[in-house]
């Protein structure tokens, strides 16, 4: 396929619209004031207000937007995939000049796969559990007849190889659980493209990968999307990978787009104010603005101080150089914890998690420990809480060796040092109402009458800025940064010594995620805390620590103070995740 | 899968001999005296209640007596009733009935129960469904005495489809109808079981991806919905079977069929020791052996189950 001119439109006008273009070439996809609603017991609720977008052939264009944007529910009414309450109620979705939202059933399945193809979300739920992966892939190429019989199975073996599994042939007959999230995610890939459709829609294929894998993985999709003259339109909520990957940009704010045109324009000149708040609020980005906050004149700070995210961080910035050293509050020796996996038979096999791990947090610091998945980071923050049990080496904290604590002396270790977890949905009890959840440590610890109980509630949902009211509500009544809002009250209900975040921020959408970074480092400065902060998002531990553990395969590789590891990674691995951040090597602002 | 199952048989030994020492156990410590019982209100000759003691272990301490029992059950010698009966015999007449009328029960509930919970997972919230929801919960509440009696008397009696009484061979024709009652509160179960199923997996993000992919409605729901599905009902359709063998008693009562239940619920107030824990001995086995079944078809249905060991 030849490499299309693009066009782009005359700036301030909408992508959708189609003046100002020569008339001799007709947009791929063109969706024209697109209405999508959700039928609930209360009536029609809609999701996507008027949107229009136009994609040309060979082009990829990025919708960006946070969850509940409507970005992932315009993409999946453009083939008919809306769940089961979702209906189209206005609007066109004009593919080469054919509308499919009047295509019959038969029509549009017709169309999915062989002329439009989908990579989903998430690699872990998107492959069904029962199938092995060669059956799998082997249907979506019968499906749009491809291929048949012998002839389907080695066209299979192609597609997986192409999509970066280099062993397929061998791997076909297993199952999605023995993948990895990232082979999984190719797995997707592959299956999307098997057909070589014309357009590509991944809606966020790589959310929920690691960034080193996300970043291999989007390497290879570009490479494929342009080797096959595939256009793409690519859903994310990262807003530096978007700048990164595609040349246009459309911003979905309430089921509406708010700002659309050339990627690089608008990062580097954002006139919406909720696209400048996303600018400001990225991660990816705020690091390199804190960076230049520190080194630059006062005139020019003035330029982010609208942002209170960026005040409190880069004072904190300036706090911790001028910080003392004083004696660890935690000093971990030389750690391991082997796991026994179950092997065929009797045998057992042993897995070295944590190996060899050592390093001190200093009192009212942040220590970042990052890495993959799988490097043993959350299994150092289990062995620090005591949840379970080292293997060997020593933890103290306070001077005390908490390795062995039982009953009583655990029970006061636990009320000093304290978990916060990822999954703020997952880490609240449903059937507790807020007030009880953020009481319930106080209780279980017996600390106070009812009346001192209630008082210390409202304290702590004043601290982390929820109304007092919210008390009765329940978790499934909240957004995600509320619960982690509650998640944190509830760990400092105890006022303890340390936090414990492991992963606290990576659900959350990047404004949320700054707002909660925000409150954390401002209860930090307030009642003196100390945190180990576990993460695999370097972005974030820029902002926040002090010192940073890189750990690869249960050891640490690398271990400095935050500047050190930014400005001067001494190790391969450590560089290496320093530029899998996304929209790391691209100018935002000026 | 080797390893799989072999564990899995090994685990049924703990069961077997634990679920008949209780029941031993219990029948031993039932109140009354059976061999009194047996001579009614004419006492035998002094001695003779002895000797028939003796005949059949009951001087011995209980530990013994089980231990004895269980000897001669591994030896295929189940004892007599205290009638002189060869328990196997009363099992030879009693077990063949009970197993035909379980297995069409099961056939019924199962493929109808299936068919019908997929309809109403598909069209959730529709009419279909909400009928498949109410004609269940009806099931679910009317006794099977009720329904028993109503069907015999509307297709046996009024309609002349079946017989009403089961005669002694009891053949796999005039089991249906009674099969059918049996099958009732099951099939119940099994539809919501199986609706609740498929309505979750039909929004599963893999079923989307299925979709995305060009697959055929009919193809999606068959190969991406049905078999996910099946897990939770499986589970449910095992530990039926035990229940099908054992608790058919008011059924068998209705229509008048020598099955087990009736059989076991009559040793007990007789307190026949040895019938008791014959049958039940023979019934864990049945119950444990069907639940294997039901584990290696759970692996063969996900995979995950199969690697996880």
């Amino acid at each position: 396929m030849s490499q299309s001119v693009i066009d782009i439109t005359p700036e301030g006008l909408p992508v959708g619209s189609t003046e100002g273009i020569q008339a001799d070439e007709q947009p791929l996809l063109q969706i024209r004031n697109l209405e999508v609603g959700f039928q609930t017991q209360r009536g029609l609720v809609p999701a996507v207000r008027g949107v229009d977008i136009t994609l040309y052939a060979g082009q990829t264009l990025a919708i960006v937007g946070e969850s509940g944007s409507g970005k992932t529910t315009t993409a999946q009414a453009i083939i008919d995939l809306l769940p089961g309450a979702g209906k189209v109620t206005g609007g066109q979705v004009l593919f080469e000049g054919r509308d499919l939202t009047k295509l019959s059933a038969k029509e549009i399945q017709a169309v999915r796969g062989n002329l439009i193809g989908y990579v989903p979300q998430d690699p872990m739920s998107n492959l069904n559990p029962v199938w092995n992966i060669g059956f799998q892939v082997e249907e979506a190429i019968k499906a749009n007849g491809l291929a048949q019989g012998k002839e389907a199975r080695a066209r299979t073996i192609e597609v997986l190889q192409e999509a970066g599994l280099s062993d397929a042939a061998d791997r076909l007959k297993q199952y999605p659980h023995q993948f990895s999230g990232g082979m999984r995610q190719r797995v997707l890939i592959g299956i999307g493209l098997s057909a070589r459709p014309k357009l590509l829609i991944a809606d966020e294929p790589t959310s929920a990968l690691d960034v080193t894998v996300q970043r291999q993985i989007l390497d290879h999709l570009g490479t494929l999307t342009r080797d096959y003259g595939t256009s793409v339109l690519f859903i994310t909520h990262d807003l530096g990978l978007a700048a990164e990957r595609a040349e246009q940009l459309v911003v979905m704010y309430k089921g509406k787009v708010v700002e659309s045109g050339p990627s690089q324009e608008i990062l580097a000149n954002p006139q919406h104010p909720y696209t400048q708040r996303l600018v400001s609020a990225a991660p990816s980005l705020a690091s390199r603005r804190i960076q230049s906050a520190k080194h630059a004149s006062a005139g020019d700070s003035a330029i982010y101080s609208g942002d209170s995210l960026d005040d409190t961080l880069v004072a904190r910035a300036a706090e911790r150089e001028h910080a003392a050293p004083v004696k660890d509050l935690i000093s971990i020796e030389n750690i391991s914890k082997v796991y026994r996996i179950r092997k065929k038979g009797l045998r057992t096999d042993e897995l070295r998690a944590v190996d060899g791990v050592s390093f001190g947090i200093q009192k009212g610091t942040t220590t970042a420990l990052v890495g993959e998945s799988g490097s043993g980071k959350s299994t150092v923050a289990k062995l620090v809480l005591q949840l379970e049990s080292i293997t060997s080496g020593s933890i103290e904290f306070d001077g005390q060796d908490v390795a062995g604590l039982k009953g009583k002396e655990l029970l006061k270790f636990r009320r000093r040092v304290q978990p916060v977890f990822q999954d703020p949905y997952g880490s609240l009890d449903p059937q507790y109402s807020v007030g009880n959840t953020i009481a319930e440590p106080l209780l279980a610890h017996g600390v106070g009458t009812a009346k001192e109980r209630q008082a210390r509630v409202k304290e702590l949902l004043e601290q982390v800025s929820l109304p007092w009211s919210s008390r009765f509500r329940y978790p499934s009544e909240l957004s995600g940064g509320q619960r982690q809002r509650i998640a944190i009250a509830r760990a400092l209900a105890l006022k303890p010594d340390v936090l414990v975040l492991d992963e606290a921020v990576s659900a959350l959408d990047v404004l949320v995620q700054g707002q909660v970074l925000n409150l954390l480092t401002e209860l930090q400065t307030e009642l003196g805390l100390t945190y180990l902060f576990i993460t695999h998002d370097l972005a974030v531990v820029r902002l926040v620590a002090d010192n940073v553990c890189v750990m690869q395969r249960g050891r640490i590789v690398e271990a400095a103070s935050t500047d050190d590891v930014f400005d001067n990674p001494q190790q391969a691995y450590t560089q290496e995740l320093l530029a899998a951040i996304p929209g790391g090597n691209f100018q935002f602002g000026r | 899968m080797l390893w799989y199952t072999g564990r899995r048989i090994l685990q049924m030994i703990p069961v077997f001999f634990g679920a008949t020492f209780l029941i031993y156990f219990m029948v031993f410590s039932l109140p009354g005296d059976p061999i009194a019982a047996l001579y009614g209100d004419r006492p035998p000759a002094p001695g003779v209640i002895e000797q028939v003691r003796a005949q059949y272990n009951l001087d011995k301490p209980f530990i013994v007596q089980y231990f004895l029992y269980i000897g001669n059950f591994f030896q295929g010698d189940l004892g007599t009733t205290y009638s002189g009966r060869p328990v196997s015999d009363v099992m030879a007449g009693a077990f063949p009935v009970t197993f035909r009328l379980a297995m069409l029960a099961l056939f019924f509930e199962s493929v109808a129960g299936i068919v019908v919970g997929l309809i109403a997972g598909l069209r959730k919230g529709k009419l279909f469904d909400a009928s498949a929801l109410v004609v269940s919960l009806l099931l679910i509440s009317v006794p099977t005495f009720v329904l028993g009696f109503v069907f015999r008397l509307t297709f046996g009696v009024q309609l002349g489809w079946f017989r009403t009484t089961v005669s002694g061979e009891a053949p796999w024709g005039e089991l249906v109808l009674p099969a059918l009652v049996l099958a009732s509160v099951s099939f119940a179960y099994i539809v919501r079981l199986t609706r609740a199923s498929v309505a979750d997996n039909l929004n599963a993000d893999f079923v989307r991806t299925a979709t995305a992919k060009g697959l055929s409605r009919p193809r999606v729901v068959t190969v991406h919905v049905l078999r996910n599905s099946l897990v939770p009902v499986i589970t449910f359709l095992g530990v039926d079977l035990g229940s099908l063998m054992v608790g058919a008693i008011v059924t068998e009562g209705i229509f008048n069929i020598n099955g087990v239940g009736g059989t076991v619920f009559k040793a007990i107030t007789l307190g026949e020791s040895t019938t008791v824990v014959s049958f039940i001995a023979v019934m864990v086995v049945i119950f444990v052996v069907a639940n294997l079944f039901v584990d290696l078809l759970y692996a063969a249905l996900d995979p995950r189950i199969r690697y996880a060991k």
